[in-house]
């Protein structure tokens, strides 16, 4: 219980930030950094919000099945831009894995090395 | 009995229980697109279809998904902060690679989709697509993005990551466990670490961190390339 209300009032805090900064980021974005912030910190012991947080990141894909669900709603502008979006998705995935692996194994050698 | 089946109970219970099967045949076939959130949703679609139910309802009961979805988000810091030693193993790496993969995620997404003259929403609704399903929304959601197809690609990239990310790998001859993991994470979230736990306990860890750190990062960064690139 503990866990849940340390978790809530990450986000609280959040949505006030996002107010203040005029809504760049969504709170429970900036929550999440809290969160971290305070583990990190040791403010918050990872003992006390293991247990919520470990339930809500392996339920979390039930979370977003009314999202998916509302594709009913949504299909015909896929369908209208399905071209695009496919060769986006394609060679930007490609294009992500690549840059991320090539650059995480150069600075990774060279700073086991120096 | 109309007012039951179109009752929000029925209709989170409902939801529940699809998903509750839908998990058991995905682990018992293990096939990719028997994903346990396609098929629920697809079961969902079906279900609404033949009782004529309109999605706005069906959003509207089950919106308490929508609050616990909003919740992991931020418990996703948790998953951050469990990996925190992996990250001090590896700051400069981390940063830097983080920095570069939401980058490049980003602007070859827009800049496809502003070449193929895609509308705006529909181009807000698709760069975030490389993060996590709950950051996407967040991110997209507010711009005025349709989030059922940020849903749908961002689930789609995952897929397709998890399952061309090692070959592309091989391809430039990424040897390194930790930078294995780490592209996986970054370029398809949830769905890429499934995939590198299965590879090993170094790929999942630094899979994890990526899938949080990319999603930080591309809420940074994305209103940025909003306000200059489309």
């Amino acid at each position: 219980m503990k866990g849940i209300c340390i978790i809530l009032g990450c986000w609280l805090a959040g949505n006030i930030l996002s107010e203040v900064i005029g809504g760049y980021i969504s709170g429970n974005i900036i929550g999440m950094l809290l969160l971290f912030i305070l583990l990190c910190l040791g403010v918050v012991r990872g003992e006390t919000v293991r247990q919520p947080a470990k339930f809500l990141l392996g339920t979390m894909a039930l979370f977003f099945v009314p999202f998916g669900v509302g594709i009913i709603d949504s299909y015909s502008v896929i369908l209208d831009n399905a071209v695009a979006i496919v060769v986006a998705v394609c060679v930007s995935t490609f294009a992500v894995i690549a840059t991320v692996g090539y650059i995480f194994q150069l600075l990774n050698r060279r700073g086991k090395n120096g | 009995m109309g007012s039951i089946i179109s009752s929000e109970l029925f209709l989170l219970t409902l939801t529940i229980a699809l998903f509750l099967l839908s998990g058991w045949i995905f682990r018992k076939t293990h096939f990719m697109l028997f994903h346990p959130v396609l098929l629920t949703a697809l079961a969902v679609i079906v279900f609404l279809k033949l009782t004529g139910i309109e999605y706005p309802h069906y959003k509207e009961s089950v919106r308490m998904l929508d609050f616990t979805l909003g919740m992991s988000v931020v418990a996703l810091g948790y998953l951050m902060y469990e990996q925190v030693e992996h990250l001090k193993k590896a700051t400069l790496p981390v940063i830097v690679a983080t920095l570069a993969g939401c980058f490049v995620g980003i602007a070859s997404v827009v800049a496809i989709a502003v070449a193929f003259g895609v509308d705006r929403d529909i181009i807000t609704s698709i760069a975030p697509k490389s993060v996590t399903v709950p950051i996407a929304i967040a991110i997209s959601e507010p711009r005025g993005g349709v989030v059922a197809v940020t849903s749908v690609v961002v689930f789609c990239t995952g897929v397709l990551g998890s399952i061309c990310g090692t070959k592309i790998l091989d391809l430039i001859r990424v040897k390194d466990p930790m930078a294995r993991g780490f592209a996986l994470g970054a370029a398809s979230h949830g769905i890429g670490t499934s995939r590198a736990i299965e590879l090993g306990a170094v790929e999942g860890a630094m899979s994890g961190l990526a899938m949080a750190l990319t999603g930080f990062a591309t809420a940074l960064l994305l209103p940025l390339v909003e306000r200059y690139l489309y």
